[in-house]
């Protein structure tokens, strides 16, 4: 990303922008709310369409509107708050339909992609369900899976467990400190601050629009550069409250 | 009550019925059609399209279909178009119902979050794919209550069809009460028959409705 600004009227919501992400790297955006986290996630699939600066995948542009688009958004993979599974379709019609309509890959092939895949997050023996029959960390965990059965070169998490009761917060996680192991490239915007230590190989401080830090893990936690990121990781610290 | 010429015309009612059923459904399914298009356009805000539209509904929701099948039936004519009665019996249905249809189609395509189709375009799909796979399957099955509703509306709408000349059920009736002054029992069939028709169409939309509504929806 090169200079990205994202305007929403008149209000500013990224500012200027620049970040690489590398092959194989994890990083985690956090920051207050409304810093523009999220709406970094969604213009970097061109999900918002952006005032200045270009964002590259590899060496091509994604574009708002281009003809490009849908075949570069096959090679980032998102996944949404609120799962955004397709209510109609069982766990498997959800996982398959964009591989299968869209990449044009054998059904048979994808199949048994997504139920390895679902073995492995715990899902084994659910394909048949539909979304409402599954829980909130259950219904991450196939979103999760059917971001990857596409083959994606990124993927996007945008706060995945905050829409989730704090026992299926942890499995949700589990999964993708496993992706994270395997040296996939991950953008993750979330609030879990021990997850972000845990997994990440960089951590951005977004306020403001602006990346306010950029540094690993145990820097930022331990020494956060600017007075804001210290005053945001005060508010996670529960030690020195005051008895009423 | 004479049974008796109940049972001699019934025949004739069966006849009338066939035609009234096979007509409208033939016109309903061109609705269903022309209704969907319609919505999708007005969805997409296609431009040009979706003024074309928005007039089309306007011109068809705000005339009776009485009116409608006279200018067809009548009024094509005139201008070198040969007309049938039953072609035009079936266009009328097909007009009035298209901009019912697209209403409804609508009123589903709105109610599926946007962020659904977001979801299906981060997978790669095209605004088309998207509409196709994830948005239409949605739509329609939330429209299912409203969608019987009008099929119902228009089949019943069809009883004007004796205005062209059909021989239609209220066409036969009126003909039977004219020839033989037997009003009540010709009514009494009329009734009969109308209800044999749509009660049918009513259990099959509560089965529909009930089926639609376990494929996955209410969480």
């Amino acid at each position: 990303m090169d200079h990205v600004t994202k305007r929403f009227g008149n209000h500013t919501v990224l500012d200027d922008i620049s970040l690489t992400v590398h092959r194989g790297e994890v990083i985690v955006v956090i920051g207050p709310s409304g810093c523009g986290k999220s709406t970094l996630l969604r213009c970097i699939n061109a999900l918002e369409k952006i005032q200045g600066g270009e964002i590259k995948l590899g060496n091509e542009k994604i574009e708002y509107g281009s003809k490009r688009l849908p075949s570069l958004r096959q090679k980032i993979g998102m996944v949404f708050q609120n799962y955004e599974l397709f209510p109609h379709l069982t766990v498997l019609g959800n996982i398959q339909l964009a591989p299968v309509k869209v990449q044009k890959r054998n059904l048979a092939e994808v199949q048994a992609e997504a139920i390895g895949w679902l073995d492995r997050v715990g899902l084994e023996g659910r394909e048949n369900s539909y979304p409402r029959e599954l829980s909130g960390g259950q219904k991450q965990r196939v979103a999760i899976v059917r971001a990857l059965c596409m083959h994606p070169e990124i993927l996007l998490f945008d706060e995945v467990t905050a829409a989730l009761d704090p026992e299926m917060v942890r499995e949700v996680l589990d999964v993708m400190l496993a992706l994270a192991a395997q040296g996939r490239t991950m953008l993750i915007v979330t609030h879990e601050m021990r997850f972000a230590r845990a997994a990440a190989d960089r951590i951005l401080f977004l306020d403001g629009g602006k990346i306010m830090e950029d540094s690993d893990p145990e820097t930022f936690f331990t020494h956060p550069q600017t007075e804001r990121a210290r005053r945001f990781l005060s508010t996670f610290q529960f030690d020195n409250i005051k008895k009423l | 009550m004479d049974w008796n010429f109940i049972y001699r015309n019934l025949p004739l009612f069966g006849k009338a019925a066939l035609l009234t059923v096979k007509i409208g459904m033939a016109g309903i399914i061109l609705a269903i059609l022309l209704g969907l298009i319609c919505a999708v356009i007005r969805h997409l805000r296609i431009p040009v399209l979706r003024e074309i539209t928005s007039f089309y509904i306007e011109v068809s929701r705000n005339t009776p279909l009485l009116v409608q099948l006279f200018f067809l039936y009548y009024g094509l004519p005139k201008i070198g178009v040969p007309t049938d009665a039953g072609i035009c019996g079936m266009a009328g249905i097909a007009f009035l119902g298209g901009s019912y249809m697209s209403e409804t189609f609508r009123s589903g395509l709105e109610s599926i979050e946007s962020v659904q189709t977001e979801s299906a375009l981060s997978l790669g799909m095209n605004r088309f794919e998207a509409m196709c796979y994830v948005v239409l399957p949605q739509a329609v099955s939330v429209s299912v209550p409203a969608f019987m509703a009008n099929i119902i509306f228009l089949l019943k709408e069809t009883s004007v069809f004796s205005a062209i000349s059909l021989m239609d059920l209220m066409f036969t009736a009126k003909d039977l009460i004219g020839l033989y002054y037997k009003t009540t029992e010709s009514l009494f069939m009329l009734v009969v028959f109308y209800l044999l028709i749509l009660l049918p169409i009513s259990l099959l939309g509560s089965l529909l409705e009930r089926r639609m509504r376990y494929a996955g929806f209410g969480d």
